[in-house]
């Protein structure tokens, strides 16, 4: 073997490693912090595992959101078949509201009550999250052109 | 009539697109001088056309005609005149335009300067015509911002609020000017795998340069005033999210930053001619794959207009057909390309290998975690993000590595270098390196190795600077471009490590009376009133800023209630020193007078965009000096520069 051809192997074995090394990086991490999007129907049925992080979209239960002491608040989350109770600590967005669309982020506890490490609201009138239009349509609860 | 005027002006400027891409692409044969004097003449003219429509629709918006369906659905007459001109642009229609117009202003300066020759220029001006003429196609027959409302209404729906506010005024077009600049870049790498002879085709990096620099300039100019907005106007404190939109501006301008780099190599050296060549086409890719997950309604965000399933069709075509043609024509060249230039493993040309190597992995796992929860949503309708953390894992490592190598490189000999000597010269920076680390070490808590690793690097970047700054006194302005640009990147690290790490917070519900603390800060909240705006209700906080019992500064964030769209927006108090923010958000009204505070304490905030500056300063000097000096020969083998002049 020629010294170039030589080098010429080491640098495609480099490469070819730090590739490897980057591909595999990226589909780690990419597991370690993939969130799913679940509907409270979805909760109900025990699909989602305590402790597990996930994006929880729904609308605004009517008559749910209790202030607590300081910034605490809770409210629950529907798609018209089932409800799940949001505990959350932070500022609501603008355009939350009882009966609008919500994304929240956080996870199950052990006493069944998720709590939102952040709550996301629709940022306009016409805006509905697609999430939230496609868990009402899964729950039948969905009407074109009106929410 | 303006509407029609526009219309028509459109219309004539998709004619002259047609003839410039004809007459240009004909142009890069030799005997076709005519042919290459009129795609030059044809992209002046469409130059003029597309500003004449862009005039019509600005002049629209001004006067507020709401028989323009484009105006009567995103202005009002309530709207301060400025954001009346900025909503030109801030929806889907006229940003369309606005990135019609950048195009054309690109393509009237590849006329203008006829950078590398009549044959180069000509062919370049044919690809630009053809995406031109693909943009126009697209505005004339999905979104035309000219189409007609009857009756008239009396008001219109007004500009999403969270746009109205300078920094995003200025935002869409600083980014356009970035994303569409790799077009030119684009079109002369094109250009150059079209022209036939090698010695015209080697002149393609020289002549295309200046258009990388302007887009890469444009581009961080947009990145950072994107994040300014985010930070203040947002209401979180934060200034980067790793959302989809701002991931789709960050990939071009990584691989336009790894374009400039390789550029370098190619002209100075003769390294890398065919990567640099595959770089300038990704670049643009990027830019249009942007766009389209920008504009088509696929991601949701203050940033998708409308959702469109035509739009979104039309762009991808035009994706697969610009990438694709351009692939195809490489394929096609490839037989004929030399490879090249040699080079030893300790050189210059090595650190660009690993600076494009780094950049690139990086961007990869941006455009993984953007694009797979798309992919999977398509694939089998599985609803996902993917996290932050993903984001700040893989993509700070590579970037770590990267900026450990960026001083050495500018002290490597083209070809052969000298790593001892290059290691000597920087002493002073490492040992600013270890100072900076070490009194990180002592001072501040939390204590992270992070944050020393972090503080050690920014010394090392900005001592490497400082040597070559001092080393070069009295040198032309260019030479100083890259030490500049570097020295920006050590900058910004500080700010992003500052705010990340040490930031405080506080969030409470305050009543009026009611003193908080965070940070160093103790605040005391006055109350509430109610504001009246332009075209909006506000709620005023005001909080005084308490030092030592007496009052020092009042801030005032708001609450705003825009009218038109029933929208509610907060208005950020930021009180800064230059090395620390204050930040203050309001939030909801609790009752009797109450309200929730959130309130930040950001050390080194505002050195984030600054270092964006100081990069951006580096490019527009390397800048001067192209337009200014003739550029540098390459060099022969054995001349030997100790520091790059770029």
């Amino acid at each position: 073997m020629t010294p170039k051809k030589k080098r010429r192997l080491i640098f495609a074995i480099a490469v070819v490693a730090a590739g490897g090394v980057l591909a595999a990086g990226i589909v780690y991490q990419l597991g370690q912090n993939t969130m799913y999007f679940r509907s409270p129907s979805d909760v109900a049925s025990g699909q989602v595992g305590k402790g597990v992080a996930f994006r929880l979209g729904g609308l605004v239960a009517n008559g749910s959101v209790h202030h607590g002491s300081g910034a605490d608040v809770r409210f629950s989350v529907t798609d018209g078949k089932s409800a799940v109770a949001v505990d959350y600590h932070g500022v609501l967005p603008a355009l939350f509201r009882e009966g609008q669309g919500v994304v929240a982020l956080g996870s199950i506890d052990s006493r069944g009550t998720f709590t939102a490490t952040e709550v996301l609201a629709k940022h306009d009138e016409k805006y509905m999250p697609p999430e939230v239009v496609e868990s009402l349509k899964r729950a039948g609860r969905w009407k074109e052109g009106g929410s | 009539m303006t509407g029609e005027l526009g219309q028509l002006a459109l219309c004539f400027a998709l004619a002259l697109s047609l003839v410039m891409a004809g007459a240009g692409l004909y142009g890069a044969r030799t005997d076709a001088s005519l042919a290459r004097a009129m795609a030059s003449s044809a992209a002046l003219g469409m130059l003029v056309f597309v500003m004449l429509a862009f005039g019509a629709l600005t002049y629209g918006f001004i006067v507020s005609d709401f028989s323009i369906l484009d105006v009567a659905s995103n202005s009002s007459t309530l709207k301060p005149l400025i954001y009346r001109i900025s909503g030109v642009w801030g929806n889907h229609e006229g940003s369309m335009l606005l990135w019609v117009l950048v195009l054309s202003l690109y393509a009237g300066l590849v006329a203008f300067l006829q950078r590398g020759g009549p044959r180069l220029t000509s062919a370049a001006l044919g690809v630009q015509g053809l995406l031109a003429a693909a943009f126009l196609l697209f505005i004339l027959f999905t979104s035309n911002p000219f189409l007609r409302l009857d009756p008239a209404p009396f008001e219109g729906a007004g500009l999403n609020p969270l746009l109205q506010d300078p920094g995003l005024a200025m935002h869409p077009p600083m980014l356009y000017a970035g994303y569409v600049g790799l077009s030119a870049a684009f079109s002369y790498a094109a250009a150059a795998l079209i022209v036939g002879e090698e010695a015209i085709r080697q002149q393609w990096v020289r002549a295309a340069r200046p258009f990388m620099l302007i887009a890469w300039i444009a581009l961080t100019c947009g990145i950072a005033l994107g994040s300014w907005w985010a930070y203040y106007e947002l209401g979180w404190g934060g200034f980067w999210f790793w959302d989809p939109v701002e991931n789709a501006s960050l990939m071009p301008w990584l691989v336009g930053t790894a374009l400039l780099h390789s550029a370098l190599a190619t002209e100075r050296s003769g390294a890398f001619r065919t990567w640099t060549l595959l770089l300038a086409i990704a670049g643009f890719s990027l830019s249009l794959i942007g766009t389209f997950l920008v504009r088509s309604g696929v991601l949701s965000s203050v940033h998708a207009f409308a959702s469109d399933p035509t739009r979104g069709f039309f762009i991808m075509v035009l994706i697969v057909l610009a990438i694709g043609g351009a692939l195809a024509l490489f394929a096609w060249r490839a037989p004929s390309l030399q490879g090249g230039a040699a080079f030893e493993p300790v050189s210059r040309e090595t650190t660009l290998l690993l600076n494009n190597v780094f950049l690139m992995a990086a961007c990869a796992c941006v455009f993984v975690g953007t694009l797979y929860p798309l992919v999977l949503d398509a694939l089998n309708g599985t609803k996902i993000s993917v996290g932050p953390p993903y984001f700040a894992i893989t993509f700070a490592p590579i970037f770590f590595a990267l900026l450990l190598l960026v001083p050495l490189g500018p002290r490597l000999n083209w070809r052969r270098g000298e790593l001892r000597e290059a290691l000597r010269s920087l002493y002073p920076a490492m040992g600013i390196a270890a100072v900076a680390g070490l009194a990180v070490l002592a001072i501040a808590t939390p204590r992270s190795l992070t944050a020393v690793g972090a503080f050690a690097m920014a010394g090392w970047l900005i001592g490497a600077s400082v040597i070559d700054i001092r080393k070069r006194k009295g040198a032309r302005a260019a030479a100083f471009a890259s030490a500049l640009a570097h020295a920006g990147l050590g900058v910004s690290l500080m700010g992003v490590t500052g705010t990340t790490l040490w930031r405080s917070e506080a969030l409470e519900v305050m009543s009026p009376g009611q003193t908080m603390q965070v940070g160093p800060y103790t605040l005391r909240f006055d109350g509430v009133t109610n504001v009246q705006g332009p075209n909006y209700n506000a709620q005023r906080a005001h909080i005084a800023l308490m030092d030592g019992g007496k009052e020092s500064a009042v801030l005032e964030p708001e609450r705003r209630l825009y009218l038109e769209q029933g929208q509610e927006v907060s208005d950020t108090a930021i009180r800064t020193t230059g090395l620390r923010d204050l930040y203050l958000a309001l939030g909801d009204d609790r009752g009797q007078g109450r309200f929730t505070v959130r309130a930040y304490v950001s050390p080194l905030a505002p050195f984030i965009w600054l270092g964006g500056l100081v990069m951006a300063l580096g490019g527009i000097l390397s800048l001067w000096g192209r337009l200014r000096v003739k550029a540098p020969e390459p060099e022969k083998a054995a001349s030997a520069q100790p520091i790059a002049a770029e």
